[in-house]
C-alpha cells in the first residue's frame, strides 16, 4: 500500500459488495419467486435487477430480494418496489429488459415506469 | 451477480456445534440448485449468541437462523434462497412482545438491542479471512490517517483524550502507557498484544481475533507509530487454533498489501508483526511473565518497577495492550476521541465486552456501554436464569475477581464500582450462579485453579494459595472451625499484600468476596455441617421418605454401590456409610420420595 488513494480504491470497489449486509434500507425491490414466478421467468428478472442495481451504483440505496407468491399468478413475473413514505408500485409481466428500465428510471430516476405497472393494460 | 449473502458463524462456539459442515453442505446445495452464482456464502466471526449456534444470517433480509443443522440446509436453499420464503421454524424467536412472529430485525431483539458494538463491530459482519471486506468497512483508514496527517504525540494525545483504559483487567489508561514508552529513548521499542486469555469462561479476545483480526493488526501498527516502535508481537495461546490461523492469514494479507512491512503508505514508517504461541499457562497473561515467555524463558513474572514501558521485552521499552483495548483504537482515531468519551461513566469510557456463561439463558458474547447495570446485562440481554431458578451471584474477573450478590446488581459497571464492591472488571468473564451453586465450592474451584496456575516464583502465592485451598477443602468436608474463617481472611490479606505479581495479588479475591457476602453459607458448613445449596458431597445425605416410597425397587437397582436395601412394596433405606452420593437414586425415583439434605 503506497498511498491512501490505493486504500480508497479498494474500499470503493468493495463497499457495494458488503452493503448488502447492512440490511434493508431505503428502497426495497421484491421479486415474486414462488413456483408460478419461477415458471414465468422470474429468475432472470431477479438476476438482472441485482446486476443493474450494483452496476448503476445503487447498492446503498436499494436492496433486491425475493418473496413468495404474490397472488396474481397470471401476471407473473411480478416485481414490487417499496419506497419509504411512498405507495408501493407493482410491476407485472416483467422481463430482463423491462427490469433494466425500471432500475434506471424508477430506482435511480425516481419516476415509476407506469406502462409496466399493474393498473395499465 | 450476487443478490444475497448467507453469513455463517465460524467462531469457535459455532464451529464446535458443526458450522463448517453446514457451510460445506450449503455450498454444495447451492451449486446443485444452480444458485452459486447468485448467492455468496460468507464465513464470519462470532455473532455473540453462542448458546443458539450454529448461527446463519441471510441478507439482504437479515433473517436470523439459529440452531441450524445439516438437514435444514436443503430446505433453506429451496425455500428461502430460491423462493424467498424464510423457514419460520428456524428463525430465532426471542419470545418478546415486540416480535410475536419471530421474524424480526436482529438489532431489535432483546439480546442485541441494548448492546453497542465497537470492539466487536465487524464480528459476525465480515469474513475475517478477507482483508478487502475489512477495508470496505473503513479498515486501515485510521492507520492511513495517523501516518499521513498526525505526529506520534498527536496520536498519544488523542488516545489519552478518549479516556480509553486497558481492557485486560486492571484498567490502566492506555494513552498514559503509550506516553511512558514514547518518552523513553531507545534504539528499539516493541508493541505487544496480550492475547493470552486465560480466565475460565472468558472468550472475548478470542472472538475479536477470530472475527476481526485486522483491527488488532491495524491498532498495533498505530501504537508502533505512536511510541516509535517497528516491531510487534502477538502472544496468543495455542489453544486458540482458529484465532491463530486467521491471524496468520491476516498478517500475510496485510504484508501483501503493504499495510505491514516497509514504508507503509509511502511514509518512512516500517512495522511488522510476529505471532508467539503460548502453551496455556495462566500466569503468562501477566505482562512481565508474558514478556519473559516471548524471550524464550519459562513464563515467570518479574518485579515492577521497572515497568515494561521502561524496560520490557529484551530490556527495551515495550507497551503491552490487551486485544480488546487494541480493537477500540482504529475506531477512536476514525470517529474521534469525543465520540468515544461520550459513552460510559466519568472514569470509564466506551464499552466493555463480556462473555456470559454459567446459569444464564443467552450464553454468549455481549458488548455494552460502561455504566450499564449488571441487572440489565443478566436479565435483559442475557435473558435471565434458566428453569425459573433464583439468582445468587455473578462472578466477574475470573480467578482474580469476586462474586457480586443480588444487592449489588444495580451497580453501574465500571472499573471503580466493581473494585468498590470487592470484585474487578477483569478481562470480561461473567459467570452467573443460581441457588444451586454453593459459594464455598465456587471459591474452592477458583483457588484450585490458582494453585495449579501459580508459577511458584514467590512464596506468598505458591504456599499461601495452597494453604487457603486446604482450609477451603476442610470447610467443604465439614471439618472447618469458625477460627478457620478468620485465619483465612488474614491469610488472604497477607497474600494480596505480598505476592509478586497480579496473579497472586488477586488470587484471594474469590475467597474474600464470598466471605464478605456469603459468610452465612460458610458458617452453615462450619457450624451446622450442612451445605445449603446441596453441592458439597461430604456434607450431603440422600434420604428416602418412607411415606412416599412405594417399594418399587428402582433406586436399589440403579444404585451403583448397592447401598439401598428394602423389600418389594416396602419403604427402602439408604446405608449412609456406603453411599457415594452420586444422586442416581434421586434422579430415577418416580415418586419424589428421595431428597438430599
Amino acid at each position: 500500500m503506497k498511498s491512501l488513494q490505493e486504500l480508497a480504491e479498494i474500499r470503493e470497489k468493495m463497499k457495494g459488495k458488503v452493503a448488502l449486509r447492512e440490511g434493508q434500507n431505503g428502497i426495497r425491490v421484491v421479486v415474486g419467486m414462488a413456483t408460478c414466478g419461477i415458471a414465468a421467468g422470474a429468475r432472470p428478472v431477479l438476476n438482472t435487477l441485482v446486476e443493474e442495481v450494483e452496476k448503476q451504483g445503487l447498492s446503498e440505496k436499494a436492496t433486491v430480494s425475493q418473496t413468495g407468491c404474490i397472488g396474481i399468478c397470471r401476471l407473473e413475473p411480478i416485481v414490487e418496489v417499496f419506497e419509504p413514505g411512498k405507495e408501493k408500485v407493482t410491476y407485472v409481466k416483467m422481463t430482463p429488459e423491462k427490469a433494466k428500465q425500471v432500475v434506471s428510471e424508477h430506482i435511480k430516476g425516481g419516476r415509476p415506469v407506469y406502462e409496466y405497472t399493474i393498473g395499465e393494460k | 451477480m450476487i443478490r444475497s449473502h448467507v453469513l455463517i458463524c465460524g467462531g469457535t462456539g459455532c464451529t464446535s456445534s458443526g458450522s463448517p459442515a453446514i457451510r460445506e453442505h450449503l455450498e454444495n446445495e447451492l451449486k446443485k440448485q444452480g444458485l452459486d452464482e447468485e448467492i455468496k456464502v460468507v464465513q464470519t466471526g462470532c455473532f455473540g449468541l453462542c448458546a443458539l449456534g450454529p448461527i446463519m444470517i441471510v441478507y439482504p433480509e437479515g433473517t436470523f437462523y439459529s440452531s441450524v443443522t445439516e438437514e435444514d440446509v436443503t430446505e433453506i436453499v429451496s425455500e428461502h434462497l430460491l423462493k424467498g420464503r424464510p423457514v419460520e421454524r428456524l428463525v430465532y424467536n426471542p419470545k418478546s412482545e415486540e416480535a410475536p412472529h419471530g421474524v424480526t430485525s436482529l438489532s431489535e431483539t432483546p439480546f442485541y438491542k441494548s448492546q453497542m458494538r465497537i470492539a466487536l463491530r465487524n464480528c459476525g459482519v465480515i469474513n475475517p479471512e478477507e482483508i478487502d471486506e475489512y477495508i470496505a468497512l473503513d479498515g486501515y483508514v485510521a492507520l492511513g490517517k495517523v501516518l499521513t496527517e498526525m505526529t506520534p504525540q498527536e496520536v498519544i494525545d488523542l488516545v489519552k483524550a478518549s479516556g480509553l483504559r486497558g481492557r485486560g483487567g486492571a484498567g490502566f489508561p492506555t494513552g498514559t502507557k503509550w506516553q511512558f514508552a514514547a518518552n523513553n529513548e531507545a534504539d528499539e521499542k516493541f508493541v505487544v498484544c496480550n492475547a493470552d486469555e486465560g480466565d475460565p469462561g472468558a472468550f472475548m479476545d478470542r472472538s475479536v481475533l477470530e472475527g476481526d483480526p485486522h483491527a488488532v493488526l491495524e491498532a498495533m501498527a498505530i501504537a508502533g507509530y505512536a511510541i516509535g516502535g517497528t516491531h510487534g508481537y502477538i502472544y496468543v495461546r495455542a489453544e486458540y487454533p482458529i484465532a491463530v490461523k486467521r491471524l496468520k492469514i491476516a498478517i500475510d494479507q496485510a504484508r501483501e498489501y503493504g499495510l505491514l512491512g516497509k514504508n507503509i503508505f509511502g511514509t518512512k514508517f516500517d512495522f511488522d508483526i510476529d505471532i508467539r504461541l503460548g502453551a496455556g499457562a495462566f500466569v503468562c497473561g501477566e505482562e512481565t511473565a508474558l514478556l519473559t515467555s516471548i524471550e524464550g524463558f519459562r513464563g515467570e513474572p518479574r518485579n515492577k518497577p521497572p515497568f515494561p514501558a521502561v524496560k520490557g521485552l529484551f530490556a527495551k521499552p515495550t507497551i503491552i495492550n490487551n486485544v480488546e483495548t487494541l480493537a477500540n483504537i482504529p475506531q477512536i482515531i476514525v470517529k474521534g476521541p469525543e465520540w468515544f468519551a461520550s459513552m460510559g461513566t466519568d472514569c470509564s469510557k466506551g464499552t466493555k465486552v463480556f462473555a456470559l456463561g454459567g446459569k444464564i439463558n443467552n450464553t454468549g458474547l455481549v458488548e455494552i456501554p460502561m455504566g450499564t447495570t449488571l441487572r440489565q446485562i443478566l436479565f435483559e440481554i442475557g435473558g435471565g436464569i434458566p428453569n425459573g431458578k433464583k439468582f445468587k451471584a455473578a462472578q466477574t474477573g475470573g480467578p482474580s475477581g469476586g462474586c457480586i450478590p443480588e444487592e449489588h446488581l444495580d451497580t453501574p459497571i465500571d472499573y471503580e464500582n466493581l473494585k468498590a464492591i470487592g470484585s474487578m472488571m477483569g478481562s470480561g468473564g461473567l459467570i452467573v450462579m443460581d441457588e444451586d451453586n454453593c459459594m464455598v465450592d465456587v471459591a474452592r474451584f477458583f483457588l484450585e485453579f490458582t494453585v495449579d496456575e501459580s508459577c511458584g516464583k514467590c512464596t506468598p502465592c505458591r504456599i499461601g494459595t495452597r494453604r487457603l485451598l486446604e482450609m477451603l477443602n476442610k470447610i467443604t468436608e465439614g471439618n472447618g472451625t469458625l477460627e478457620d474463617l478468620d485465619k483465612m481472611e488474614e491469610l488472604c490479606h497477607y497474600i494480596t499484600n505480598n505476592a509478586l505479581c497480579g496473579l497472586g495479588q488477586t488470587a484471594p479475591n474469590p475467597v474474600l468476596s464470598t466471605l464478605k457476602y456469603f459468610r452465612k453459607e460458610y458458617e452453615a458448613h462450619v457450624v451446622d455441617k450442612r451445605c445449603p445449596a446441596g453441592v458439597c458431597k461430604k456434607l450431603l445425605h440422600y434420604v428416602i421418605d418412607p411415606n412416599k416410597c412405594t417399594g418399587c425397587t428402582l433406586c436399589a437397582r440403579r444404585c451403583p454401590v448397592s447401598c439401598i436395601a428394602g423389600k418389594v412394596k416396602e419403604p427402602h433405606v439408604i446405608d449412609q456409610s456406603k453411599c457415594i452420593k452420586c444422586g442416581a437414586c434421586m434422579e430415577n425415583c418416580k415418586f419424589g420420595a428421595i431428597s438430599k439434605k
